[in-house]
């Protein structure tokens, strides 16, 4: 058989790697220092986060800034029932909230220009804030909450399987009729529209689905921390950096932003605990605007092209 | 009565400093088509260029000019270099857009951080025509009331320069379309980089105007920022006379709800925004 040879690297590529790497990452706990298991929790965070945030944004080039709102929302649930039910039933609650929350704003904004979702959706970390507090402040007479706390074996599993659901939901999208009824929507949505696409309806789903993962992770990086409140609970910079780790690894492609995470948290987690830390949020806007000037299509983009270059694969018939 | 007078005028008297940081904004987001979101940072970088030329004996109304100039030229060469980069490698105006939102943001944490640097995250503030004037019973400071008339006297004025000069009319035209604009004989690119100056300077100019009532503090801008989407999708995008106008609406609805309960003040304003995409997101004075 010819295309057996053929078969054999493709289903190496889909699978096997995927594999081997889920293998060494399920035993990180087991061999890795406690020290490494942190880094890579973080690690796992952003990329859940970046991942599911191009799941829509990077295909349909609606930006939406509201991935602290959902992330938010489950650090909410986490602090709200994390005493009353077992971890993973709060897990489904965080995921579940942010699943209605964004149908919500998508069934609102999603029918306007793309700018005005942009900014409603920034707003929203904000409202949400401002509402929170004042509702903690004025009618509770509290200020935050206290969260159970969680083991780091057990945080980084949960995380691992978030990031896992998150790795085959994305992969999926990409694959079906639905994924490419998303592209065309991105391409060109009044011809989308006109193929018969019910645009809204695929954009709104698409939307919720992606919030699910960010509400879900948001549970489980609350049981991080002891203390939560609507200024930590909904920091805007939670919703900046998925959309700048996406834009620098790429998000044309799924591996894109896997790799602006992973490099990403690395150079956060260097600048924000050395003597650099005064300046981390400077160099972070100066790192955004060079990477929309010079690397648009990001750095998989980047290797694409001079992979091109050296493979001479755009020349014509030799 | 008294009452009534408080909250409408203490409105209309804050709604001329966000008619002013609108009207800038409309520029860089109806003309320039940037959606600019550190545009509050040029604002707190201007009170903070006053604040600190005030603590050298300059009369702050004399900073004005000083900040509007320098805002100008700030403005001006960030359109030059980094957006006009975006705007010509971008297939269509959408992507543009797009870009530029997140080059504005990008912009709005190097800025806000230099500040910050600088200047630290304490409130600073002076004392200015610290006197009071009753109008109808109610007290006003006198540094309101100057404020108040230098916004409506430089909004007044650039709104003479857009309807009679040359200039204001490649203005107006590149804001109905840059393209076609371009192909009649406007220089678009140095258009285009004009009103995000002119929008830069405003915003300055607000932010001086800012410091002369109110204790400033380097982490105000973005709070700016957002009142002026919320009035500039008030009055209509790329609309002068409509931003002017919604700057003192939402002056007045945020004087009201602020003497209701100042917690929800911020959240009105979010509400009047989700209002108006719902229901007219062309604004009032949109066509």
């Amino acid at each position: 058989m010819d295309f057996s040879k053929l078969n054999w690297k493709k289903v190496f590529l889909t699978a096997g790697i995927p594999v081997i790497v889920l293998v060494i990452l399920g035993l990180l706990p087991v061999y890795g220092s406690a020290y490494n298991l942190t880094l890579f929790t973080y690690f796992l965070l952003y990329i859940i986060l970046s991942v599911s945030w191009t799941i829509f944004s990077g295909t349909t080039g609606y930006i939406s800034l509201a991935t602290a709102a959902f992330y938010g929302v489950g650090i909410y649930a986490a602090a709200l029932y994390g005493e009353k039910y077992p971890l993973i039933v709060v897990v489904l609650i965080g995921g579940l909230s942010s699943f209605v929350l964004a149908f919500l704003v998508g069934a609102i904004t999603l029918r306007l220009k793309g700018i005005y979702f942009a900014m409603f959706t920034f707003g929203l970390v904000l409202l949400m804030k401002e509402v929170i507090y004042y509702w903690e402040i004025t009618i509770e007479g509290t200020r935050g909450r206290f969260v159970v706390l969680e083991s780091n074996e057990t945080i980084y599993f949960y995380l691992l399987g978030i990031f896992v659901i998150t790795m085959i939901v994305a992969y999926l999208m990409k694959k079906s009729k639905y994924g490419l009824a998303l592209q065309s929507i991105g391409e060109n949505e009044e011809a989308a529209a006109h193929i018969g696409i019910n645009v809204t309806m695929v954009k709104i789903l698409t939307y919720a689905v992606s919030a699910i993962f960010m509400g879900a992770t948001g549970v489980i990086m609350a049981t991080k921390l002891t203390y939560v409140d609507p200024g930590v609970a909904f920091n805007p910079l939670m919703s900046f950096s998925p959309v700048l780790m996406a834009i620098f690894g790429g998000f044309g492609s799924i591996y894109g932003p896997v790799i602006g995470a992973v490099i990403f948290t690395y150079i956060q987690e260097k600048l924000t605990t050395g003597v650099w830390n005064k300046y981390y949020m400077l160099i972070f806007g100066a790192i955004l605007v060079a990477t929309i000037l010079y690397l648009p299509s990001g750095l998989v983009g980047l290797i694409q092209r001079i992979w091109r270059r050296v493979s001479g694969g755009q020349r014509a018939h030799t | 009565m008294e009452l009534f007078l408080n909250i409408v005028l203490g409105g209309l008297l804050i709604g001329g400093i966000y008619s002013l940081v609108s009207m800038g904004l409309t520029l860089q987001y109806g003309v320039a088509r940037v959606l600019n979101i550190a545009h509050g940072e040029f604002l707190m970088f201007g009170s903070f260029i006053t604040f600190w030329l005030q603590q050298h004996r300059v009369d702050p109304l004399v900073t004005v000019l000083i900040v509007g100039l320098l805002l100008f030229i700030a403005g001006f060469i960030f359109y030059r270099t980094i957006f006009t980069s975006i705007r010509l490698r971008s297939p269509n105006p959408g992507v543009f857009e797009s870009n530029s939102l997140l080059a504005a943001f990008g912009l709005y944490f190097i800025v806000q951080n230099i500040a910050v640097l600088i200047w630290g995250t304490t409130p600073r503030s002076y004392s200015y025509l610290a006197g009071s004037v009753s109008i109808g019973g109610a007290l006003f400071n006198e540094n309101r009331l100057v404020a108040t008339a230098f916004a409506v006297a430089v909004g007044t004025a650039f709104y003479l320069f857009l309807a009679r000069t040359r200039t204001g009319k490649a203005i107006r035209a590149a804001a109905q379309d840059a393209t076609t604009a371009g192909l009649m004989g406007v220089n678009i690119n140095y258009t285009l980089a004009l009103c995000f100056g002119f929008g830069a300077a405003m915003a300055g100019i607000a932010g001086s105007l800012i410091s002369i009532c109110y204790p400033i503090f380097t982490t105000m801008g973005l709070q700016q920022t957002v009142i002026a989407i919320v009035v500039v999708t008030l009055g209509g995008l790329g609309s002068i006379p409509g931003s002017f106008i919604g700057g003192f609406i939402l002056g007045v609805i945020g004087s009201a709800v602020t003497y209701w309960d100042a917690g929800l003040a911020v959240a009105s304003y979010y509400i009047i925004f989700i209002l108006l995409l719902l229901l007219r997101p062309k604004g009032i004075m949109g066509k």
